[in-house]
């Protein structure tokens, strides 16, 4: 991949932006602003940029319930995301949905599965349309190492395979399934080959490094838009955060934390710039504090948002009002 | 101008499925053998030859994932119906069915409906056992978002493959498999009942009977016996179990003051139970005697058949309730 200034800027941009506004979701949440489960990416950011970058808008996402990334470097306005979280009308699915479940239909962002596995099938369908209506559409799904272990994985690997379907499977292997690591919970523990049982083309790439995640991902959709049917990528990576915000990670060792954060994609991508020289042309400064004011303008954005009134309560359970009562 | 054929409950929902995708190119099957083989119940034989392996998908036996892809495709703009070869099978694509069709459109703010239709088979009677004859009808109207259909006529096993395609929302309609040989009057041009609304299959005085699928029949068989004791009784088939039409359920109620619900879900948090509630809650000073009911017996369904057949309603059962209820047993 040419790297050059434009999309060193992207990426590094995108990356430090899914940061920042964890890191602030973080705070936000010990305030209690925000609530329910909140599923951080932070050390995962590569994976969503990188796969990103190879889509076009009218490409489809369906991601899970750490979707925060995925929703952020698809284009969805931080203020809408941060207004979701915050429960408000202004955000992305109304307060309806909350972190869990992000939705764009301006994006095709599909949601925010909090079923582990769940959007699978829903991927399988969305493509299965595309192809009837031929349509020349990736519909891109993300899932985690977890999900691998679901029926729901191994029936639309076979359902998607079988149909030669227009997916683009991303496993984000972040090696833990919430507090089970994967040697406990897989007798195959290498997921692509998984996927090449069922004849879908597999990689395992480095998800710490967004340049080999978009690359990886260009390939493969070039591949899938040319009718070839799914690929599929495991993105070796690693939350640095807990679970949600509810775990005392008990289950794995400092040691192992600091040394995947040693392999920190923002500290590695920059390492790589500095490298190439691209660091000196790209306004490292002006990046930060442009991402800075998209978060703090989030925040203010949720913070004046308006609740959705009572009398509203039963609305989008149906889609022609309330039917039943 | 309209014009009644003689046909049975299968070709009626085959029909309506066929005259959908002669129209509709946005309308596909897939499930479970519903292509070369023709269907469980033959209900899609032929449709593969008329519309081709990429409108009449045959699937694995892969529940969950062929019904989160009729979810996915629907969303996507397709009409997809997906058929589950029986409501027993459901179960393994209750995820799907629960947490993805039932609440996207709310979990989305409005902004994606999920236009699915779901057909199942549903029932017992036929010495299926304890796995093969389940009725779940009941329990999946108890899921806000979805809608739940239960054809007893022929009329309505055509009408409601159409109002479930032009409905915006997921819906699932329950074939009973007893009634697919089932023959009546078919009238393809007449304006179908909307969803929601029960109908009264036969107007009576003195007893209030709601049934929904093969208990409407049921129920009118008992009319008959009924009849000649000098009870006359009202059965109401209810078309829908979500939405209830509550309208006509109370008004049937305050006429008769007499209340049966036929159900073959079992009774502990059943359809009827939650029928009753409602019309305690509504109509509770219109009746004039306890409300009774005739569901499953609270057993997995025995395979020997005498044992079957008396685990489910049957008409000398809401004949014997009937009388008791009018004092005359």
């Amino acid at each position: 991949m040419q790297l050059n200034k434009e999309l060193a800027t992207k990426f590094y941009k995108s990356m430090l932006l899914i940061r920042k506004f964890e890191e602030k979701s973080i705070e936000l949440y010990s305030d209690q602003k925000i609530r329910g489960f909140l599923h951080l990416y932070i050390g995962e950011e590569a994976v969503a940029v990188g796969t990103m970058h190879a889509l076009t808008p009218d490409d489809s996402v369906i991601a899970t319930y750490r979707e925060h990334g995925q929703a952020l470097a698809r284009g969805i306005s931080a203020n809408t995301i941060m207004a979701e979280m915050y429960g408000k009308v202004e955000g992305c699915a109304r307060g309806r949905g909350g972190s869990m479940h992000l939705y764009d239909k301006e994006k095709r962002f599909y949601g925010g599965n909090a079923i582990v596995g769940g959007g699978l099938p829903l991927a399988v369908g969305m493509a299965l349309a595309d192809k009837m209506m031929k349509h020349n559409r990736v519909t891109i799904v993300f899932f985690g190492d977890g999900a691998v272990a679901e029926g729901e994985f191994h029936e639309s690997m076979n359902l998607a395979a079988l149909w030669k379907l227009p997916i683009l499977f991303v496993c984000e292997n972040n090696q833990y399934a919430m507090g089970t690591a994967l040697r406990y919970s897989e007798s195959q523990t290498n997921l692509a080959q998984k996927a090449e049982s069922y004849k879908i083309p597999a990689h395992q790439v480095d998800g710490m490094n967004v340049l080999a995640v978009a690359e990886a991902s260009e390939h493969a959709v070039e591949k899938i838009r040319n009718a070839e049917g799914p690929v599929f990528l495991e993105c070796l990576t690693y939350r640095f955060r807990a679970h949600s915000m509810f775990d005392a990670e008990l289950y794995r060792k400092k040691e192992e934390v600091e040394q995947w954060k040693s392999k920190d994609p923002l500290s590695i991508f920059k390492t790589k710039l500095e490298d190439t020289g691209i660091w000196n042309e790209i306004d490292a400064e002006k990046i930060e504090l442009e991402v800075e004011d998209i978060v703090r303008k989030s925040v203010e954005f949720a913070e004046n948002g308006t609740l959705e009134p009572l009398e509203d309560l039963e609305k989008f359970v149906y889609s022609t009002g309330a039917q039943d009562e | 101008m309209s014009k009644k054929n003689e046909t049975t409950f299968r070709e009626a929902v085959r029909e309506a499925m066929r005259q959908a995708m002669i129209n509709d190119e946005r309308v596909f099957l897939m499930g479970e053998d519903v292509g070369r083989y023709g269907g469980c119940f033959a209900v899609s034989k032929g449709l593969l030859e008329e519309f081709g392996d990429e409108r009449i998908i045959d699937t694995p036996l892969s529940e969950s994932a062929f019904t989160g892809a009729g979810i996915g495709a629907a969303i996507n703009g397709m009409r997809p119906i997906v058929e589950i070869m029986t409501v027993n099978f459901s179960l393994l694509a209750l995820d799907q069915i629960m947490n993805n069709a039932a609440t996207i459109l709310h979990m989305s703010g409005g902004q994606f409906n999920v236009p699915l239709v779901i057909r199942m088979s549903t029932g017992a009677g036929k010495q299926l056992g304890a796995q093969h004859s389940h009725s779940l009808e009941g329990w999946y109207a108890h899921i806000p978002g979805l809608k739940v259909l239960t054809p007893a006529t022929v009329q309505d096993a055509y009408d409601m493959v159409h109002l479930a395609l032009a409905d915006p929302d997921p819906v699932l309609i329950f074939e009973n498999s007893l009634l697919y040989n089932n023959k009546g009057l078919l009238d393809t041009k007449a304006l179908a009942l909307p969803i929601g609304k029960a109908s009264i299959a036969k107007e009576g005085q003195h007893i209030t009977v709601l049934a929904y699928g093969i208990n409407v029949l049921k129920s009118l068989e008992a009319a008959t016996i009924l009849e000649k004791e000098g009870i006359d009784i009202e059965v109401i088939d209810l078309r829908t179990l979500r939405p209830l039409d509550d309208e006509t359920i109370m008004k049937s109620v305050s006429k008769t003051h007499h209340v049966i619900i036929v159900d073959e879900g079992w009774k502990t948090g059943s359809i009827a139970a939650e029928i009753m509630a409602r019309i305690n809650e509504q109509a509770f000073f219109d009746l004039d005697a306890p409300m009774q009911r005739v569901c499953s017996a609270e057993v997995p369904m025995p395979y020997s058949k005498h044992l079957e057949q008396s685990a489910l309603p049957q008409t000398e059962k809401i004949v014997d309730v009937a009388l008791s209820l009018m004092d005359r047993s």
